[in-house]
């Protein structure tokens, strides 16, 4: 016995549509099981998870600090994902985004100037497109599968970022601890409002994600973006470069996810420190999915995701359970995502008696 | 009128009211049918008639909605193609179901018993393939072949399976004269062999020639069955399509013109292992001149027309002239600006993106040479969806593309209203130069002859074109000129009027005479 997927021959169009709410009541039902079993009452873990932080000012701000780098970073990855590159190391771009934009902050604590945040969000830029640059180069060049390489990136990144916090760039007068001085007042992000700590990395997410958006609806380049994805040869035959549209999304990406780490950096965390992100690049392509690799439904998402992580703090503190359990809410969501997609295009069908053949004539 | 039961009484194969429903819509309805053993039995049809939907039915690929298939008599239930087959049902698609990345032999090792060696089955395969005249490679991956290529592959597999009925789906499309006949031999040592054959075809002249009885749908019904031989190909396409096929009118005494595009002594190195190289080709076409290059699937016709689109680009810049510019190293939308289209082979993933909308896949091939209607906003290069849309809605009334709803998405069409598409797309620009790889490749007849009648008008228009084609009625019925190609090598081209069917056949099976080079520059 086995089970097979039966392509089916009409999908459905509602269900597409509300597929991504569907994954989400299912992880809420198999988080209520989860909480269940750890002995907590369902209703009220859930509610503390996932309604509890939606309560307060603070916390909504939290929410929007959480949600930027997870949007910035998932609008890039819909584009590489659109375009059937698969770039799987955003949290190594994110990682490197925080180290060269942090490089004047950190060797030049004595300057005060305007000029230096803008310098900093630059190179931040630069530094992740740079770093997405080498599974570009490598697939162009070697056909190399960037999904291994991009993956591999993330883990140089972060010990890269651990080996500078430890030695050269550690602060002299910070006790041994293994991070920077802190930033200079001018390096760092201003927050949005008074009331708390949101600040412009979530201006930032939102203005990406709508460019995006109307690259991918209105302009030729998102037209090509979308070939590209479908077809190689019909985008060749169009006039398009597959070659180039690896470079283009990849560095896309990468800068943008660049970004999210140094505004990270200098908005949230105001020093570099070995860990500077929960995750946020691995989480954002549950973002892209979930949004359905459409810009504005990635905005919708990032704060969904957003909810995950903050939600797992604070049933830390009000319920005492490890706050892992966000990552568990995170992966039931983008396995219940997936799962709901497969089975919109295709059907379940278990296979009892043997097949002698045939494996080979589902076209 | 000898159909249904033949001299042996009972059928092998009998259909009894089939009806499938997609949704409310009727691809097959009330369908009767029966074929008895040892007959080649014709299934005709226009796209969307509804044969590959009934051949479907009958291969287990679809549940029926209503009716009974009888096998031998008692009612048989086919849940999956390895019922099918277990029956002795044996099937050649149109759209081969192959694994590109595995090799020839490993291909037909996976609709076997997983206990045959695979060595086992490369010798028979071998064998058969020699026997039946289908020349194949086992070890080849099927990735590095042609079209031809694979559907031997594919008739091969099915033979393997010693089936009491076999199903073609379009066999010849891509088969020289020489092989389809080679193929009708082996058709009628089956038949000889008492197994059945379910033949479905477009080409009229063959059906006539090989089956013994046909039937032919209409939108879903059975309009007609007949013995072949006692019809015309004209009645025949009556039956099919309800009206007269009109025949292409050709005209005469055009004057030609200026060359519009050339191609001086251009040799392409293979890019693949399997690829063919293009060897000293030389082509000259003028204005209102239709060249038409014959050939043997696999014999450089696709890296012909990938050089003379510019998909890929050659060393020499100045091989290749559109208009008297050098454009060797050209891409396909600079060559597109000089005035110059290309209707590729493939329809799906090449010509058009499948998923997209019909509007989508004419900004595939114009948004550089109609920049200015297209696209606005500058550098931002913003599209006009309503001048894209109301282009291609342009478009399919000029050409007469039927289709579903406003725009909808290419792969919803078929064959042939999708190809009629594509090619207006390039005619709607009224190119200079027309490059068309296969034009009425699996195309219906009412489709193709709209198609080869476009490509005439435009080159009495003023235009050259160039039709690559593995399909000689349709080659002599619209070019004024042909040359052949087999092995990479183009011979000379010659006016259509000199050439016999006999001499290009010759021709396209390889056989170069000595005249060959010396006459290459003759033209």
């Amino acid at each position: 016995m086995r089970i097979e997927l039966q392509r089916r021959s009409q999908s459905s169009r509602l269900f597409s549509f509300v597929s991504p709410l569907l994954a989400l009541v299912l992880t809420l039902f198999f988080g209520g099981i989860m909480f269940w079993m750890l002995g907590k009452q369902p209703l009220d873990a859930l509610y503390s998870f996932f309604v509890e932080p939606l309560l307060e000012v603070w916390s909504l701000h939290e929410l929007a600090v959480k949600a930027a780098p997870l949007i910035l970073i998932g609008v890039g990855l819909s584009i590489c994902y659109r375009s059937n590159n698969w770039n799987i190391g955003a949290e190594g771009q994110f990682t490197i985004g925080a180290i060269t934009g942090s490089i004047l902050p950190v060797l030049y604590p004595e300057w005060h100037s305007p000029m230096i945040l803008p310098l900093m969000l630059v190179m931040g830029m630069v530094g992740g497109a740079l770093y997405a640059g080498i599974p570009a180069l490598l697939k162009t060049r070697f056909n190399t599968n960037e999904i291994l390489t991009s993956l591999m990136l993330v883990y140089i990144a972060q010990l890269y970022l651990d080996w500078l916090v430890r030695g050269p760039w550690r602060d002299p007068q910070g006790y041994n601890f293994p991070q920077t001085k802190s930033f200079v007042p001018e390096a760092v992000l201003p927050e949005i409002l008074e009331s708390g700590r949101a600040h412009l990395a979530i201006a930032f997410a939102l203005v990406a994600a709508v460019a995006l958006w109307f690259m991918m609806r209105f302009m030729l380049k998102g037209f090509e973006v979308t070939v590209l994805g479908q077809s190689e040869r019909a985008g060749r035959f169009a006039g398009f470069s597959a070659r180039r549209m690896v470079w283009f999304s990849m560095m896309l990406s990468g800068a943008l996810a660049g970004l999210a780490g140094i505004s990270e950096v200098s908005g949230s965390i105001g020093h570099v420190q070995p860990t500077i992100s929960p995750g946020y690049g691995f989480t954002a392509i549950i973002v892209a999915f979930l949004g359905r690799l459409n810009p504005l439904g990635i905005i919708a998402s990032g704060f969904v995701l957003a909810l995950t992580y903050l939600g797992g703090e604070a049933a830390q503190l009000s319920i005492g359970i490890s706050d892992k359990v966000s990552r568990v809410f995170q992966g039931l969501l983008l396995f219940f995502v997936l799962s709901c997609d497969t089975l919109i295009h295709y059907r379940i069908r278990i296979v009892t008696q043997k097949l002698r053949g045939g494996a080979a004539h589902h076209a | 009128m000898t159909v249904s039961e033949g001299p042996a009484g009972n059928p092998l194969l009998s259909v009894r009211q089939l009806t499938k429903y997609f949704g409310s819509f009727a691809a097959c309805s009330g369908i009767d049918l029966d074929i008895a053993p040892g007959e080649i039995h014709a299934l005709l049809g226009e796209n969307g008639a509804g044969k590959s939907t009934l051949v479907k039915m009958l291969f287990g690929i679809l549940e029926p909605s209503e009716g009974a298939i009888l096998w031998n008599g008692k009612p048989a239930v086919i849940r999956s193609p390895s019922e099918a087959r277990s029956l002795g049902i044996g099937m050649v698609f149109q759209h081969f179901s192959l694994f590109e990345a595995l090799t020839v032999a490993e291909n037909i090792a996976l609709s076997l018993d997983p206990k045959i060696s695979l060595a086992k089955i490369s010798d028979e395969a071998a064998m058969l393939s020699q026997a039946y005249g289908l020349p194949l490679d086992p070890k080849a991956h099927v990735a590095d072949l042609s079209v031809g290529e694979r559907q031997r592959i594919e008739i091969v597999r099915a033979l393997l399976q010693n089936p009491k009925l076999i199903i073609l789906d379009e066999p010849t499309s891509v088969l020289t004269p020489q092989e389809a006949d080679r193929l009708f031999e082996t058709l009628f040592k089956l038949k000889a062999e008492g197994r059945s054959v379910l033949y479905i075809s477009h080409r009229l002249e063959e059906v006539r020639r090989i089956c013994d009885s046909a039937t032919v749908l209409r939108h879903g019904k059975v309009t007609g069955t007949c013995d072949p031989k006692q019809e015309t190909p004209a009645s025949l396409a009556r039956m099919m399509v309800g009206a007269d096929v009109s025949d292409v009118s050709r005209g005469t005494g055009s004057q030609l013109g200026d060359v519009q595009i050339e191609v001086a002594s251009l040799s392409v190195p293979a890019r693949t292992p399997f690829a063919v190289p293009l060897r000293g080709i030389d082509m000259q076409v003028r204005a209102g001149e239709v060249l038409a290059i014959a050939g043997v699937a696999g014999n450089g016709q696709g890296e012909l027309f990938d050089v003379l689109s510019g998909e890929h680009t050659v060393a020499d810049n100045d091989a290749i002239r559109i208009r008297g510019n050098a454009v060797g190293k050209a891409g396909i939308n600079a060559r597109r600006l000089l005035g110059a289209g290309f209707v590729p082979e493939e329809r799906h993933g090449h010509a058009a993106v499948s998923e997209m909308s019909l509007s989508d896949n004419l900004l595939l091939a114009r948004s550089q040479p109609d920049r200015r209607a297209l696209l606005s906003g500058g550098a931002l290069s913003v599209i006009r969806h309503g001048a894209v849309r109301s282009a291609a809605r342009r478009i399919c009334e000029e050409m007469d593309v039927r289709k579903s709803g406003d725009d909808p998405a290419a792969g919803s069409l078929s064959g042939g209203n999708l190809q009629k598409f594509i090619v207006g797309r390039e005619l709607d620009r009224q190119p200079v130069v027309l490059v068309v790889n296969q034009p009425t490749w699996g195309v219906d007849a009412g489709a193709a002859s709209r198609i080869r009648q476009a490509l005439v008008d435009l080159a009495r228009a003023g235009s050259a074109v160039v039709v690559i084609s593995q399909d000689l009625d349709e080659i002599l019925e619209i070019a004024t000129n042909i040359a052949v190609i087999s092995e990479g090598r183009l011979s000379r081209s010659f006016a259509a009027g000199d050439l016999s069917l006999e001499k290009i056949g010759l021709m396209m099976g390889g056989i170069h005479d000595s005249t060959h080079s010396e006459a290459a520059h003759a033209h």
